[in-house]
């Protein structure tokens, strides 16, 4: 697959100002009217666009082929939370070394009790772990990926630990070995919480979300475990 | 009485070339690791072998996985300081400044001149220790035992002065948001000085055992070749990348807390093989020897964390116990954590290892709702599947140690 990509190597000014980055107002116009399916978001750092899952895969390969954003740096999802429309998206980070500048691209999945995104790892062969790290923590199915398993996490894990209502302390979970299993009974266990040093929830009061020790999880609120 | 007859024996060259192409044995599978001294950790080769061609290999990786990611989720920006020394654990200031870097771009705090001159210097002081170590033991896995000898000498000069700025040899969690846990002690400079003159004659050691040693060209030179298309497309950065020859260097092209005011001059190599890697590693740390010179030379004084940032940085202990708004102030970002605005970042740093991002989502407040760690050693062994094979399994000892990669950080 990444036998024989038409690949352009393209040649740099190298008597640009320091960080004088040429992804300025002039190229963000001209690709969003090149594109006309992007929409830009505010930013504060990047040129930020959201594209449509099933543009994705083009929008990204003129990027590369006509843009020069050689390099795809990062390729990751954020769960935005249960009960949210649009419940999962992806964002991709590439590098151009022509215009020394990043580009954002965010994609909204439409499916949020199967999301699925087109793979770009045709592409950028970088792409391939990335995905399959995406895949394996929040379940986001790349359709034509090349090998969609697990790389973190072992193959038979069942869950996808960073979707939001993935607790924090894990859960109890048969090890992948059954025979190591049989002899020693073990599996994963959940963390302890109490007495551990990540115990500061998002929400909830602070005095709540404080790390304690174990004896002291009560609060002028609860009342003292017996 | 003895006669002589003449026979032919045909081209012996050519015999040879066609007996060593026919690979037609049975194929076997070999598994290395995940707990094996050429890994550097415990990274685990799945492959697949025709006498001792490799055909296939599958790098399997999780063994050190620990979820830093959801762990940041649920702790405050300060807290998660220390876990950033756990990704790359031979470079780990380089990640702290990494990472207070990217948190601050959120916000709109400015950092001081001095505080700036003080992460340029042990960012450069954490790429020496990451690359004498890279050295040390590339040279180890190419049968070289003794400039392993040399560099963990100099390296151990390097962690004696962390300590004295640090309080601790290895785990340094030297950053907060807004600025560094202390200030540079009495005379601290004038020992890194002191240090990095004697350095580069450690250097010269090595480099008299290695560069120009036969065994070692040998087992170099040629192997584990990577073409720029290939490199760039499987997004390998730092000296990995470099060594390709292709010019990115996030100090020079985008830089960051004041490195385009020194002088210094980017390495690149021309065939992307383990020697030109290796070259590469010993040329920056000559580097940034220059770069630690001219930071000391024009130390800047004042403040050395942004003192206006009220509600990031909290307040020197003296400060806080004898004023109370000061009191107040600690105890705020103590307990909810330094408020950053909310917003998407995305930040690079240039560390020993490759470009270190991390992409922080924030809601507001003290705590970051989702963050990304792109760890260049992830990206740098993805390339393994496509250039191990074709290459002798002794030769994948050498190809691992010159990628340079740091489990730590690869699994988080």
């Amino acid at each position: 697959m990444e036998e024989n990509l038409p690949f352009v190597i393209f040649e740099r000014p190298r008597r640009l100002p320091p960080n004088n980055s040429m992804i300025d107002e002039d190229f963000t116009k001209s690709l969003l009217e090149k594109h006309s399916y992007l929409t830009q978001r505010d930013s504060v750092d990047w040129l930020t666009v959201e594209c449509a899952p099933e543009k994705l895969v083009s929008f990204v390969q003129s990027l590369r082929d006509l843009e020069g954003f050689e390099i795809l740096i990062d390729l990751t999802a954020i769960d935005h939370g249960e009960g949210e429309e649009f419940r999962y998206s992806t964002v991709i980070h590439l590098y151009s070394l022509v215009h020394r500048g990043y580009v954002r691209i965010h994609s909204i999945c439409a499916d949020n009790d199967k999301p699925a995104m087109p793979s770009v790892s045709g592409i950028y062969p970088a792409a391939n772990w990335h995905e399959r790290e995406t895949f394996d923590m929040f379940g986001i199915h790349f359709s034509d990926h090349p090998n969609l398993k697990r790389i973190l996490m072992w193959d038979e894990y069942p869950y996808f630990p960073l979707r939001k209502d993935f607790p924090l302390a894990g859960i109890d979970t048969p090890l992948p070995a059954d025979d190591v299993v049989e002899v020693t009974q073990a599996s994963v266990e959940p963390a302890p919480m109490m007495g551990g040093p990540f115990v500061s929830p998002n929400s909830g009061s602070m005095s709540d979300s404080e790390p304690r020790a174990k004896d002291e999880s009560w609060t002028e609120k609860k009342g003292k475990p017996v | 009485m003895s006669t002589t007859k003449e026979i032919s024996i045909g081209d012996i060259g050519s015999r040879g070339a066609e007996a060593s192409t026919k690979l037609d044995g049975d194929k076997m599978a070999l598994n290395v690791g995940p707990s094996h001294p050429t890994t550097h950790g415990v990274l685990r080769l799945i492959m697949e072998l025709d006498g001792d061609l490799i055909q296939k290999c599958e790098p399997v990786l999780g063994y050190l996985h620990r979820g830093d990611e959801k762990i940041a989720e649920n702790m405050t920006y300060n807290q998660f300081v220390p876990y950033t020394d756990r990704l790359d654990y031979l470079a780990p200031l380089a990640n702290n400044v990494a990472y207070a870097l990217t948190v601050e771009k959120l916000t709109n705090i400015e950092i001081p001149p001095r505080c700036q001159a003080i992460r340029v210097l042990v960012c450069e002081m954490a790429r020496i220790s990451s690359h004498l170590l890279g050295m040390g033991v590339f040279g180890m896995d190419a049968g070289a035992w003794t400039p392993f000898m040399y560099t963990f000498t100099e390296r151990e000069k390097l962690y004696t002065l962390f300590e004295e700025l640090t309080g601790a040899r290895f785990t340094t969690s030297y950053t907060r948001i807004g600025g560094v846990a202390r200030d540079v002690p009495d005379g601290w400079l004038g020992r890194v000085e002191s240090f990095v003159d004697q350095l580069p004659k450690a250097i010269g050691e090595v480099e008299k055992l290695l560069t120009r040693n036969r065994i070692f060209l040998d087992r170099t030179e040629g192997i584990g070749e990577i073409s720029k298309e290939d490199a760039l497309a499987y997004g390998l950065t730092g000296p990995n990348l470099r060594a390709c020859g292709i010019d990115l260097d996030l100090r020079k092209d985008k830089p960051y807390s004041g490195y385009e005011q020194y002088d210094f001059d980017v390495p690149i190599g021309t065939r992307g093989d383990c020697y030109d890697r290796y070259l590469v590693r010993i040329e920056e740390v000559l580097q940034s020897i220059r770069i630690i010179k001219q930071v000391i030379k024009d130390f800047p004084t004042g403040a050395w964390y942004a003192e206006d940032a009220k509600k990031i940085f909290a307040p020197p202990k003296e400060k806080i116990l004898s004023s109370m708004e000061e009191l107040i102030q600690n105890f705020m970002i103590v307990t909810e954590g330094p408020q950053i605005p909310a917003g998407e970042v995305y930040f690079e740093a240039e560390n020993p290892k490759g470009a270190l991002g991390f992409y922080v989502v924030s809601k507001g407040g003290g705590v970051p709702y989702r963050m990304k760690i792109r760890a260049p050693s992830f990206c740098n062994l993805s390339i393994l599947e496509k250039l191990a094979p074709g290459h002798f399994l002794s030769d994948i000892t050498v190809i691992l140690g010159s990628l340079d990669f740091v489990m730590g950080e690869c699994d988080r």
